[in-house]
């Protein structure tokens, strides 16, 4: 047997593989997005000294 | 061993993306999801849509994680059920200690991210959501009361309540009744599955109302159960979440399931036996119906509020 064959295996390790990666950009781009609106709504209020700085 | 032997014992289970996510119990999961929009679109205060879009999401992924964790608790009864026998625990896709680490972080994400993504009271009332499915309803009461299906309901009914928190920052008369329109609807929905598919709660063990009090009390509760739920409905269409078109809509649903329910308590085994339960399983279909248009009846009245019209 070759030992480049593809098993089974590996394609469903494949799958999960891309499923978690495509979840964890998904998630990225949700907290990108959540930040974007706090900080643009005013919801975020710095610190008394960052800000006068 | 022989290296094929060695080779098969490696691989032999291995989860796939979609064995995951099974474990979060999908269909459940869209109840969720629609109860929950429901109730953050019909509290009074606007939600910016990337924060409810968010905010739903992470409610989403804690029924789901919830879900998880009582697969992780109930793999002995699921192997016995042929309903849940194909499940990925049962099924031997999912290892249990897989499924408790999947389910345990999904329910600390999804809490912490609600709160941060709106308030920390609906991030408490999630929280609090999935400690109550878990532990007060799946590890202690199921196995132990044929009042489960009571206590489970609770559980369920929590979603809007929490969409209602994300939007307003707090609890109200009208989230309470949502809450009231699922926890009421879940004994009477799941009572008549039980008088018809009776013999998989008697395999697993589980103390069913059908079992412990006998059938003819089930039928009682069934029918009381209607009464406060239509009281509960109409009740909620009198309140800010109502209007017009829901109290139609309500009356209607509420004439035809207090008659189911009327019919299932003027029947006894013999007569449900000959016509293989065609009431019981008429009521159960209804209830399916029942909640949705209960629910889609709110979301228009909220809808056409933002048009200037609906509501009272």
């Amino acid at each position: 047997m070759s030992i480049s064959k593809q098993h089974e295996i590996h394609t469903r390790r494949y799958g999960r593989n891309v499923g978690v990666g495509l979840l964890l950009a998904g998630f990225i781009v949700i907290i990108f997005g959540l930040t974007v609106v706090k900080v643009t709504r005013g919801d975020y209020e710095p610190p008394l000294g960052e800000a006068s700085e | 061993m022989s290296d094929a032997s060695a080779d098969s014992a490696s691989l032999a289970p291995e989860a796939s993306f979609g064995d995951f996510f099974a474990l979060l119990k999908p269909r459940v999961m869209t109840l969720v999801v629609f109860t929950a929009l429901v109730g953050l679109l019909a509290a009074p205060n606007p939600v910016h849509p990337m924060i409810a879009f968010a905010s739903i999401l992470f409610i989403a992924i804690g029924g789901g994680a919830s879900g998880a964790l009582n697969m992780w608790w109930d793999a002995d009864i699921d192997a016995v059920m042929k309903r849940t026998r194909k499940r990925p625990i049962p099924a031997g896709k999912v290892t249990e200690g897989e499924a408790l680490g999947f389910g345990l972080a999904l329910s600390g994400l999804s809490t912490v991210m609600l709160g941060l993504a709106s308030n920390w009271v609906a991030g408490s009332l999630l929280g609090f959501t999935i400690f109550f499915y878990v532990v007060i309803y799946t590890m202690w009461l199921k196995r132990w009361t044929p009042q489960n299906i009571v206590i489970g309901g609770a559980a369920g009914a929590f979603p809007p309540m929490i969409g209602w928190a994300v939007a307003t920052g707090g609890v109200s008369i009208e989230s309470v009744l949502m809450f009231c329109l699922t926890f009421t609807w879940t004994p009477p929905h799941f009572w008549a599955l039980a008088l018809f598919m009776r013999k998989d709660y008697d395999h697993a063990g589980v103390p069913m109302l059908t079992v412990t009090h006998g059938r003819r009390s089930t039928r009682i509760h069934i029918f009381v159960y209607t009464i406060l739920l239509a009281i509960l409905a109409l009740g909620a269409g009198v309140t800010s979440i109502g209007g017009p078109v829901y109290m139609a809509i309500s009356i209607v649903l509420n004439m035809m399931f207090v008659k189911g329910a009327w019919d299932i308590l003027n029947r006894d085994e013999e007569m449900s036996e000959v016509d293989n339960f065609k009431v019981e399983r008429y009521f159960f279909k209804l209830s399916l119906l029942y909640l949705f248009l209960h629910f889609g009846a709110i979301l228009i009245e909220s809808v056409t509020q933002h048009f200037g019209m609906g509501g009272w």
